[in-house]
C-alpha cells in the first residue's frame, strides 16, 4: 500500500475543518502512523484486526440489529453486489464494509465528520469472492457495533 | 472524445437532508501478488467548504463505482464537492449545487 494516502489526507488537515478519524483529531505528525494503520488494516484478516488498526479500538465489538444490511440474498454476479446499510445508531462516525472471504477482507470505510448531522446511511456497490458474509462495522459514539449478512454468490467476482 | 474517469454527482436536498449519490467511471482494479491494480482509494466530500464525508476505497469496491450517502443540513444553492484519487495519482474534483 503506497504512502501517497498521507499526502491526499495532509491536504484535507490544511483545507480546514476538523478531519475527524475515530474520537481524535490528528495533528500533522501523526499522519504517519495513520498511514501505516490503514495499511494494517487491509493486510487484516480479521474483524476485530481491522477495526483495531482502523479505530485504535481494542473494546468490544457489540453484534447489533440496529444495523440493517440491504443486500441480495443470492448474487447472480460477486462483482457486483450492490449493498444499502442504515444504522439505527445516534452520532455515527464511521462505517466500514467488510468482505469476510475476500483476498483482501477491507472493503471501504466511510467516515462522517459532523455526527450530529451525519446519516448512518451508505449505499454502494462491493465484490464478494465466494459466497460468505458482509460484514458492516460502525462506530458511534466512540463505541462499536457490528452486524453480518450472508450473501450466496453464484459467479465470484474478484477476478483471477 | 469521452472524458476519462468521468464523474457523476448530484445532491438533492428533501426534508432537511441531503442525499448524495456519486458515479464515476473508474476500472476499480484490485491489487494482487503480481500488479499494483488501479482502484480509487480515497474520497471526500464537502459542502460549502467543509469536510463532511471521508472515505478510503478498495479494489473491493465494483468497478465504475457508485455511492451514495447523506447528511442533515445543506440549503438549495449549498456548494458540494466530490474529490476523488486513485493509487496511480488521478484525482478528480466535481461540484455541484444542491437541488
Amino acid at each position: 500500500m503506497n504512502k501517497q494516502r498521507r499526502a491526499f489526507l495532509k491536504g484535507a488537515l490544511a483545507t480546514g475543518g476538523a478531519m475527524a478519524f475515530g474520537t481524535t483529531v490528528l495533528p500533522q505528525s501523526a499522519m504517519a502512523d495513520w498511514s501505516e494503520k490503514v495499511s494494517e488494516a487491509f493486510s487484516a484478516n480479521s474483524i476485530e484486526d481491522i477495526s483495531k488498526a482502523l479505530f485504535e479500538n481494542d473494546g468490544v465489538i457489540e453484534e447489533t440489529n440496529n444495523i440493517f444490511i440491504d443486500a441480495p440474498p443470492i448474487a447472480e454476479n460477486g462483482a457486483v453486489v450492490p449493498i444499502e446499510i442504515t444504522a439505527d445508531i445516534p452520532k455515527v462516525e464511521s462505517i466500514v464494509i467488510i468482505g469476510e472471504k475476500n483476498p483482501t477482507p477491507l472493503i471501504a470505510q466511510f467516515n462522517f465528520h459532523e455526527p450530529e448531522n451525519a446519516v448512518a446511511w451508505v449505499k454502494t456497490r462491493i465484490k464478494m469472492s465466494e459466497t460468505s458474509h458482509v460484514v458492516i462495522v460502525v462506530k458511534a459514539d466512540g463505541k462499536l457495533y457490528a452486524a453480518r449478512r450472508k450473501v450466496q454468490i453464484t459467479v465470484g467476482g474478484c477476478g483471477g | 472524445m469521452a472524458e476519462k474517469f468521468r464523474t457523476r454527482f448530484q445532491a438533492k436536498l428533501k426534508n432537511g437532508i441531503t442525499e448524495v449519490k456519486i458515479l464515476v467511471s473508474h476500472p476499480m482494479d484490485r491489487e494482487s501478488k503480481t500488479e499494483s491494480g488501479h482502484f480509487i482509494e480515497e474520497v471526500k466530500c464537502e459542502h460549502n467548504g467543509k469536510v463532511v464525508m471521508s472515505g478510503i476505497w478498495s479494489g473491493g469496491i465494483s468497478k465504475n463505482p457508485y455511492c451514495a450517502f447523506k447528511f442533515k443540513g445543506g440549503a438549495k444553492g449549498d456548494s458540494v464537492k466530490f474529490i476523488w484519487k486513485d493509487n496511480l495519482d488521478n484525482t478528480r474534483t466535481t461540484e455541484t449545487k444542491i437541488k
